[in-house]
């Protein structure tokens, strides 16, 4: 990643690039067209980790229940978990940032336009590594919490039954590392672009909420992933190598690893959310006709949630028995988010309040976001007391905590700046019809699939169990659950149907369908491929507001220019070798137990390849 | 309410194509952003090393007399740490520092053969301290301290080896900058790319000026 | 929702507060034997008292700020020629109210929370009746050690006496939880050599007699799911009758002997003699410590001891009841009865054998 900064700008002569047949995708370097294969690869991830949720409720709908093995079970959690949160959510932002930060800030591309495509590729191939484990029978199954020691592999071997030591666990452990390489080049990348490429005028305190809160975000990745992949690396060691990093009996301790994991763990979990509370802030004033209520207050309760996240890591550790004075230090820490976090939630009241609300899709899908992250959040504040954790940690309480946070947050905001953007990215409108129809059943389904689980956890129903007997009184609410799962389901067919069906209707979407406030919303959509034709000067955190009354309230399309003198980069596959490259010399490790002897010449050989990929894409020219 | 938003009519597309919002190079602010990121890495493997710093269950220890496994039994054995040596190399990675600043300073004014000289300075020096580690893990290993021998061990040898690495590193972008400078493509206005690989540079020895005193001075 | 008449909305009023009713009854701790709503003991009711603080101000927040919400909804939605709404921007005053309202709750919530946490968290001051509870893969050991009992899964207890827990694990990390008695704390793995030794505490004093179940809650691999346990809470005559039996051939009482006078009923006894020498030639014995065999005294072997298995309730870490069919089921088949289960049998054993030994485990209370 260190040679990735030799790329630099020089003008030159922009020549057309080919938009259209699977080598101008490969060799893409334009950030919109990144955008949606991250959305399009993220979005495929997300369906799988759907199915995988739907064959555990079905396994849980009876007491019981005999659909899956208690081992395929663990692999399910563990993949569903994990795929959620790498190969779902994240990337779905992912999709967002790039395709809409450079727009929001009226910037042509990002700053590093091929270490972008290089962030998708090793993405992709991190996700296809992680779930190609299904294909070799081997699927992680240390939960996605990976918690040392039961995913040292010295354990795993001295237990008779299982079968020899396998490589889910390295699976995970090489695939979670492939996807931070991703993730840390990714983030880099949006930090400069939003710290650098902002058009004229756009001052800090004028950029979109979503643009602050990916900025966050970005933040967030760069400290919390170094920290995660050291924990990888120990564990992996201590996995083939004999180490003791987290191993009693060479005098290593497995809470090093909780407390490694958590300190990325809890920033990770506001890096699932504050790009959805981007996305809110971002929708709400446009269908409110009303500007974000105390911007100012919104910007910097994002940036102290950020910050203080990484203070709280140890309220996922409470059963561990820390002592009293670390359980009250961990759990003020906790409460104090929740004062940011109401911020955040009585602005958006703030801003509908007085406002002139339109019922769209987005906005529906946007203001369900802020209701059921209430309740994500109350139930935060339950368990941020210690000794309620000692009853609620790893019970279905906190799965219904944290998916009314993930899912009633992260997916619904995500979901939310589909509906909302999808005309800017492909120039279509969703249809709204069945845009409200996914609404309803998604908002219902997951009601129904997650509410409950607030009754079983407080009822006594741990997480993570294959099965349980009958008589504990879990069997009508599991039911309940399945059944709204399914629902869930079904409202995502919907949102299927209707993108195809958009697909392949008519180029309807104008310029600014909403009457939206920020830059994206001045050029066609979908844009071109240099943006702006001319970078915008900007005056004030809405733009294309202060345009559009400028315009007496009436703005005409913007035409599409030629733009043949804007120098723009060129296409490369230089970034998907390189990509190659560090898929195979991290993927070699898978190796290190199959052939203890040579593995490490299939590591070279990818090194070889991966300064290769480097040293070619440093030195060819970037325009 | 400020201006509405209209296009920047002054700017000519060359003055657009590298406008900034800092007016700093997108190169040198990810510079930045990257060592960030790597501070937290080294201070996940600092952390360990410290807490399990005198936890080990068997030698050798890196100061003081301890039981050891060696030749397959167990015997006394001493301290590991060659203080000097380490020490050597601790002031050559700091010189390097210095020399890298003179280099660039060359760079900068368009002095060519300065520039060589500094450049090739600082890469010595950082191959003298990539060898000096090889030489040390090598003497430690004859002394029956493998990488899994004990925690001490384990800890030590990856922090160490990740710094070791991160100094190749340095050393191969740094020597890719010596190669262009020779052929004369490193003018004045491109010193931005030594510049950069200078800031990593800098970075790696500030590492190290923590991980000396906290690996081989701390008791 | 462009449906304006107040019926409608009245219509989904009632409908909601019934919808909401009926939740209610349905998630009532009455239908749950293993709630964290009921509690038994001291430590637990602390726990739930302060839950139920944390929850009433849940709600009333829930209620205000969705209520908010969902008023700002009905009342600001669009209208056909809605003049543009006035543009705000923020309101210090009210920004300011609005942080320190929840501040205020905070604090309301934290005090009892600090309150309870050192009330909790802290190693029992002077119990009764210690345990040592050891998490295995899976299934739970309890050693009194100062009452020289050793046994599995069930964890039998007097009631209103003080019971110090001291736990830890033999391979991963499990978690031990009784959620009516002594909610919940992880156990971590100990080496002898090691100099990290963490034994968690955990203490409670049960207010009723019954028995009560619980489950480990966290993932220890394949059979983590079913690792269940019992906590059979005793008066003090019958806790004292069971440990007296518990005793014979205990390790901890003189390393498993049994007196003479029980050891000559046991030899003239076909059924004890005949399940002795099966349990042996059967392979038993090289994980299981059993009472009048060699290896009574263990105390390392990798599965539970056996000893008075014939006592408890269930067998399989609370899987199954503990019947002659179950146990018959189990001994013939370990793996299609609990999947993964590190019981291997040497060698299938046959139904004159499985006979033997159900009758002899079970003479074993």
């Amino acid at each position: 990643m260190a040679t990735s900064v030799l790329e630099h700008r020089a003008p030159a002569i922009h020549h057309a690039h080919p938009k259209t047949g699977i080598w101008s995708w490969i060799t893409t370097v334009d950030h919109k067209r990144i955008g949606i294969l991250y959305g399009a690869t993220a979005f495929l991830f997300f369906l799988l980790g759907g199915i995988e949720a739907l064959i555990m409720r079905l396994q849980l709908m009876g007491p019981n229940g005999k659909l899956v093995d208690p081992d395929t079970f663990n692999a399910l959690f563990t993949m569903h978990g994990t795929t959620m949160i790498f190969l779902g959510v994240m990337p779905l932002s992912a999709m967002f940032f790039n395709y809409f930060i450079p727009l929001q800030i009226g910037a042509r591309d990002v700053a590093f336009p091929r270490l972008n495509a290089f962030s998708y590729w090793v993405f992709l191939l991190g996700g296809l590594f992680i779930n190609a484990s299904f294909l070799v029978g081997a699927p992680p199954n240390g939960g996605w919490f990976g918690y040392a020691n039961l995913t040292s592999s010295r354990v795993i071997a001295a237990t008779a039954a299982a079968p020899a030591p396998g490589m889910n666990i390295d699976f995970w452990v090489i695939g979670l590392q492939i996807l931070g390489i991703a993730s840390i080049a990714a983030a880099l990348n949006f930090f400069v672009t939003i710290v650098n490429l902002r058009a004229p005028g756009m001052k800090m305190l004028r950029m979109p909420m979503f643009v602050w809160m990916s900025f966050v975000v970005q933040v967030l990745l760069l400290l919390a992933f170094p920290v995660i992949t050291v924990a990888l690396v120990f564990l992996m060691m201590d996995r083939n190598f004999g180490t003791s990093f987290f191993m009693p009996d060479g005098g290593g301790d497995p809470i090093m690893w909780q407390h490694l994991f958590w300190i990325f763990g809890h920033p990770e979990v506001y890096i699932l959310i504050l790009p959805a509370f981007g996305i809110t802030s971002e929708i709400l004033p446009v269908f409110s006709r009303k500007p974000l209520f105390g911007y100012t207050a919104m910007v910097f309760s994002g940036i102290f949630i950020g910050f203080v996240g990484f203070g709280v890591w140890s309220h996922h550790m409470f059963a561990t028995g820390m002592g009293p004075f670390a359980d009250t230090f961990f759990s003020m820490a906790t409460m104090v988010i929740a004062l940011p976090t109401g911020v955040k939630i009585f602005n958006w009241i703030g801003t509908i309040w007085g406002g002139s609300l339109r019922f769209t899709t987005a906005m529906m899908m946007a203001l369900a976001m802020v209701a059921l992250f209430i309740i994500g959040g109350l139930s935060g504040v339950m368990h941020s007391a210690p000794p309620a954790d000692l009853q609620q940690t790893d019970t279905y309480f906190i799965v219904a905590h944290f998916h009314y946070v993930l899912f009633g947050g992260s997916i619904f905001g995500l979901t939310a700046g589909a509906y909302y953007w999808w005309p800017k990215m492909f120039g279509r409108l969703l249809d709204e019809g069945m845009g409200k129809a996914h609404f309803w059943l998604m908002f219902v389904g997951m009601n129904m699939t997650f509410f409950p689980m607030h009754f079983l956890g407080l009822n006594g129903m741990p997480r993570r169990v294959y099965t349980y007997p009958p008589g504990l009184g879990f069997e009508f609410w599991n039911k309940f659950e399945t059944i709204g799962a399914f629902i869930l389901a079904f409202s995502f067919l919907i949102f299927l149907v209707n993108i195809i069906k958009t697909w392949f209707g008519p180029a309807n979407a104008p310029a600014d369908p909403w009457h939206g406030a920020t830059l994206e919303w001045s050029i066609p959509s979908p844009p071109q491929e240099f943006n702006f034709p001319k970078l915008p000067m900007v005056g004030s955190s809405v733009p294309q507001w202060d345009a559009r009354r400028a315009a007496g309230g009436h703005l005409p399309e913007p035409a599409l220019v030629s733009g043949a003198d804007i120098p723009m980069p060129n296409p490369s596959y230089w970034p998907l070798v390189s990509a190659i490259g560090v898929f195979l010399v991290l993927g070699s490790l898978l190796f290190i137990r199959v052939n203890p002897v040579h593995w490490w010449q299939f590591t070279l050989f990818g090194v070889a390849v991966l300064f290769f990929g480097v040293f070619r894409w440093a030195f060819e020219p970037p325009h | 309410m400020a201006q509405a938003a209209t296009a920047t009519a002054e700017m000519s597309p060359a003055d657009e194509h590298h406008w900034t919002s800092t007016g700093l190079d997108s190169r040198k602010i990810a510079i930045w952003g990257f060592i960030g990121s790597e501070c937290l890495f080294f201070a996940s493997l600092i952390s360990t090393y410290l807490v399990y710093k005198g936890k080990s269950l068997v030698g050798p220890l890196p100061h003081a007399e301890s039981q050891c496994l060696l030749h397959g039994k167990m015997q006394t054995c001493e301290g590991v740490f060659e203080t000097p040596l380490v020490t050597a190399g601790t002031a050559v990675l700091l010189f390097s520092s210095f020399f890298v600043v003179l280099a660039l300073y060359h760079a900068q004014k368009g002095n060519r053969a300065k520039l060589l000289g500094w450049l090739s300075a600082t890469v010595m020096c950082g191959v003298f301290f990539v060898s000096m580690q090889v030489y040390e893990f090598t003497h430690f290993y004859h002394k029956g301290m493998g990488y899994s021998t004990n925690l001490f061990s384990t800890t030590f040898f990856t922090l160490t080896g990740f710094h070791g690495s991160h100094v190749t590193l340095g050393v191969i972008w740094l020597s890719t900058v010596l190669i262009l400078a020779a052929r004369g493509k490193l003018p004045p206005e491109k010193s931005l790319n030594l510049e950069l690989a200078a800031l990593y540079w800098h970075f790696v020895d500030v590492v190290w000026i923590v991980i000396f005193p906290v690996v081989y001075l701390m008791r | 929702m462009d449906r304006r008449p107040e019926r409608v909305g009245r219509a989904w009023l009632a409908r909601t507060v019934l919808l909401g009713l009926v939740i209610l009854a349905a998630a009532c701790a009455d239908n749950y034997p293993q709630t964290t709503l009921n509690p038994r003991s001291d430590i637990t009711r602390l726990i739930d008292q302060l839950f139920r603080t944390t929850f009433w101000w849940a709600v009333v927040v829930f209620v205000l700020v969705e209520g908010a919400l969902v008023y700002a909804l009905w009342r600001f939605r669009a209208k056909p020629n809605d003049p543009e709404p006035v543009q705000t921007h923020g309101n210090t005053t009210l920004e300011i109210i609005w942080t320190a309202i929840p501040a205020v709750i905070l604090v309301l919530i934290a005090i009892p929370t600090v309150k309870t946490i050192f009330k909790t968290s802290l190693p029992a001051p002077n119990p009764a009746v210690e345990v040592d509870v050891i998490g295995h893969q899976w299934y739970w050991e309890f050693r009194y050690p100062k009452l020289g009992v050793v046994t599995a899964n069930e964890l039998v207890v007097p009631q209103k006496k003080m019971i110090g827990l001291r736990m830890w694990s033999a391979d991963v990390l499990h978690s031990f939880w009784s959620p009516q008695l002594a909610a919940k704390r992880d156990v971590f793995p100990i080496f002898s050599q090691t100099k990290l030794k963490k034994v968690n505490p955990l203490w409670f004093t049960a207010d009723t007699v019954g028995d009560y179940t619980g489950q480990c809650a966290e993932l220890c691999g394949i059979q983590h799911g079913r690792m269940g346990l019992r906590v059979i809470v005793l008066n003090d005559a019958d806790f004292d009758k069971w440990v007296a039996a518990e005793r014979v051939g205990s390790p901890l009482v003189e390393g498993g002997k049994v007196p003479a006078a029980v050891d000559s009923v046991w030899k003239a006894d076909s059924i004890m003699t005949k399940g002795a020498t099966t349990f042996l030639t059967g392979g038993c014995i090289s994980c299981h410590a059993m009472v009048g065999t060699p290896l009574a005294g263990a105390m390392t072997l990798r599965g539970p001891n056996l000893s008075h298995v014939g006592g408890r309730t269930t067998i399989g870490a609370n899987m199954y009841e503990n019947t002659p069919t179950n146990l018959a089921q189990w001994l013939r088949d370990p793996q299609g009865m609990k999947k993964g289960s590190h019981m291997i049998l040497p060698r299938p054993l046959t139904e004159d054998e499985i006979a033997t030994l159900v009758a002899y485990l079970r003479a074993h209370k």
